[in-house]
């Protein structure tokens, strides 16, 4: 005879006995005393309880899956340095995109972990609470791998050891920097909108499936597998900004406006940030997986379309600054490069001029814009360099008030004219790279005139290190500058041919081949 | 109609989640990346437990997927039976 067994609980009851049922309404403080922060915005929330996590994570099972990801990613990482991993990648270029990302993207996962630790704090209710808890945790996890994945490749490679002093200073890196910290003195619910729905829902594949994908291509199987261990994480990211949008949503009505304005802004402040990706993808990667226009049709204009379309019951139109992202994916790769290549000696990684074959693959990929617009200035570098001329800019450009990008963007249906837009606030000019980021600052101008624009910064003589004497006859800006960067000049600057990485790696591979 | 998609990491569980979502979906098709394989399907996936159990040969948690997942599009409904991404337009 079959012994009756009482089955286990099912998910959903499970799921509210782990999450709902372990919360309690306050009796000793007022509710909005507990949670100061949940109306200032103008967001009304009537029923907390209507949010729900569609996965039905409880924090047991959490924690469980978590460690076993854990597990997997470190066997990996041990495997790869014990095997001399680094010497497998296609080619020592590849490793500048790794510096890239150290400097640029894994400082921004560790504010992520604070943001949703603060926001988890004052949302009122507990199912998005436990889901912030869970995405706090998973961030700064994904911090903790990234640094000690990419330790291995700074016993070997030079532009990996400052990566946090020169997160907070050196120019290109304030475009990440200022990105997170604007979402981050947000409220709550913008915040949620900001990160968890327009860079995690909309964005965040851009970022990360091509970075991962391409690692993977180009047989980094250290950077692969914290890329794609962080990613499983992403899954349940894009799941709680969806469901935060359309809880807020079906909250209340008078709710749409707000979001819809949330929405224009930070789809358009995440899509400039990753301009930074856009080059990577193109010019950085030896091996390239896809281009950027591809990716960006595949997971903006398809995904991202139908998510707009599904959003469209509840009266959300696309961001503002669609169109032209989306006219703007022939050109920003390599616009975006041309300014790296031209301050290649304020930047701690490598830069280079594509090579016959690389634009061979970008004609291909660009037919209508990459031949008309950009060869012919790759092969003016080119020709200077092989002249022993190569070029460095050592006239700092200007920066949009809003997105700190120098001012390269080109008008929007002429590539041969670059944009400027200008606000006067309180009697002071600022400028702006786009209706998008001008719009963004004249909304909301007392918090962007703070912003902390690196070239400004400079001028104003901020960037030297105290023993620095701009007075001193021989004083040269840009190298003073650098040591305050912490960046040693012709080390960890200036183009990949000639450098100390490009003649190690090949050295490394020889001994790996043969005595 | 809209896709949804579901993309993995590849590997040996994958390959029979992979598997398993292809025989329950007859509109499904597979897209191969390196390192990475993803599945489209229009307007509406299902991904169950049983199909896959059956082809690991033990038995098997939805969540896991969670070990091997990469991205999503799509609204989800999971249970301990099926686990399911849809448009709703």
């Amino acid at each position: 005879m079959d012994m009756k067994v009482n089955k286990k609980l099912g998910l959903k009851e499970r799921y509210n006995l782990m999450t709902r049922d372990l919360a309690w309404t306050p009796t000793y403080q007022a509710v909005k005393d507990v949670f100061p922060y949940t109306e200032y915005e103008g967001i009304k929330i009537h029923d907390w309880d209507k949010f729900e996590d569609p996965f039905r994570m409880t924090m047991d099972a959490y924690w469980k899956y978590q460690a076993e990801k854990e597990r997997k990613l470190y066997a990996i990482m041990d495997a790869f340095t014990q095997n001399n991993g680094h010497l497998g990648v296609s080619d020592a270029r590849y490793i500048n995109t790794l510096k890239l990302f150290l400097t640029g993207v894994s400082p921004l996962e560790y504010m992520a972990h604070r943001g949703f630790a603060h926001v988890g704090r004052q949302l009122a209710g507990a199912g998005p609470r436990v889901a912030c808890l869970m995405q706090s945790l998973d961030e700064i996890r994904h911090a903790q791998t990234q640094i000690h994945s990419l330790s291995n490749y700074n016993k070997h490679y030079n532009g990996f050891n400052n990566w946090r002093h020169q997160h907070d200073r050196v120019w290109y890196l304030s475009v990440p920097k200022s990105f997170f910290d604007d979402a981050i003195s947000a409220g709550p619910f913008e915040y949620m909108i900001a990160i968890g729905f327009a860079f995690e829902y909309v964005l965040t594949n851009l970022l990360f499936v091509p970075f991962i994908s391409g690692a993977a291509y180009n047989g980094d199987m250290g950077a692969m597998a914290f890329g794609f261990s962080a990613q499983s994480d992403e899954s349940r990211h894009m799941t709680l900004g969806l469901e935060i949008i359309k809880f807020i949503l079906e909250q209340d009505p008078d709710n749409l406006p707000i979001v819809q304005r949330w929405i224009d802004k930070w789809f358009w402040r995440g899509y400039r940030v990753l301009t930074l990706v856009a080059m990577m993808m193109d010019y950085m990667l030896p091996k390239r997986v896809m281009s950027w226009k591809e990716a960006w049709e595949i997971y903006a204009e398809e995904n991202g379309g139908a998510l707009f379309a599904d959003l469209a019951r509840y009266g959300i139109k696309v961001p503002k600054g669609w169109a032209q992202a989306c006219a703007d994916k022939e050109h920003l790769s390599h616009q975006a490069w041309n300014v790296f290549y031209n301050y290649g000696a304020a930047a701690p990684f490598h830069t280079w001029a594509p090579s016959e074959k690389d634009m061979e693959w970008l004609s291909q990929k660009y037919p209508d814009t990459f031949d008309k617009y950009y060869r012919p200035l790759w092969e003016h570098y080119a020709a200077e360099q092989k002249e022993g001329k190569r070029f460095y800019n050592t006239t700092l450009p200007m920066l949009c008030q809003t997105c700190q990008i120098p001012m390269f963007f080109t008008e929007h249906g002429d590539p041969s004219k670059v944009a400027y837009r200008e606000s006067t606030y309180h009697g002071m000019k600022y400028h702006t790279c786009s209706d998008g980021c001008k719009e963004i600052f004249d909304n909301e101008p007392e918090k962007y005139v703070q912003s902390w624009l690196p070239v400004h910064q400079i001028y104003q003589g901020n960037c030297f290190t105290p023993e620095a004497n701009p007075g001193a006859p021989d004083f040269n800006p840009l190298a003073e500058v650098l040591k305050w960067y912490r960046m040693e000049m012709g080390r960890d600057n200036l183009d990949f041919e000639g450098s100390q990485d490009q003649k190690n790696f090949a050295a490394w591979r020889a001994q790996a081949s043969g005595n | 109609m809209s896709n949804v998609f579901i993309a993995f990491q590849k590997n040996e569980d994958s390959r029979a989640i992979v598997e398993a979502i292809c025989e329950d979906n007859p509109q499904a098709s597979v897209n191969e990346q390196p390192a990475m394989v993803r599945v489209d399907v229009p307007g509406r996936m299902v991904i169950k437990r049983s199909s896959i159990e059956e082809r690991l040969g033990r038995s098997f948690d939805l969540q896991e997927m969670q070990i091997h997942l990469i991205t999503l599009t799509g609204h989800i409904d999971e249970t301990d039976d099926e686990f399911v991404l849809e448009w709703r337009h």
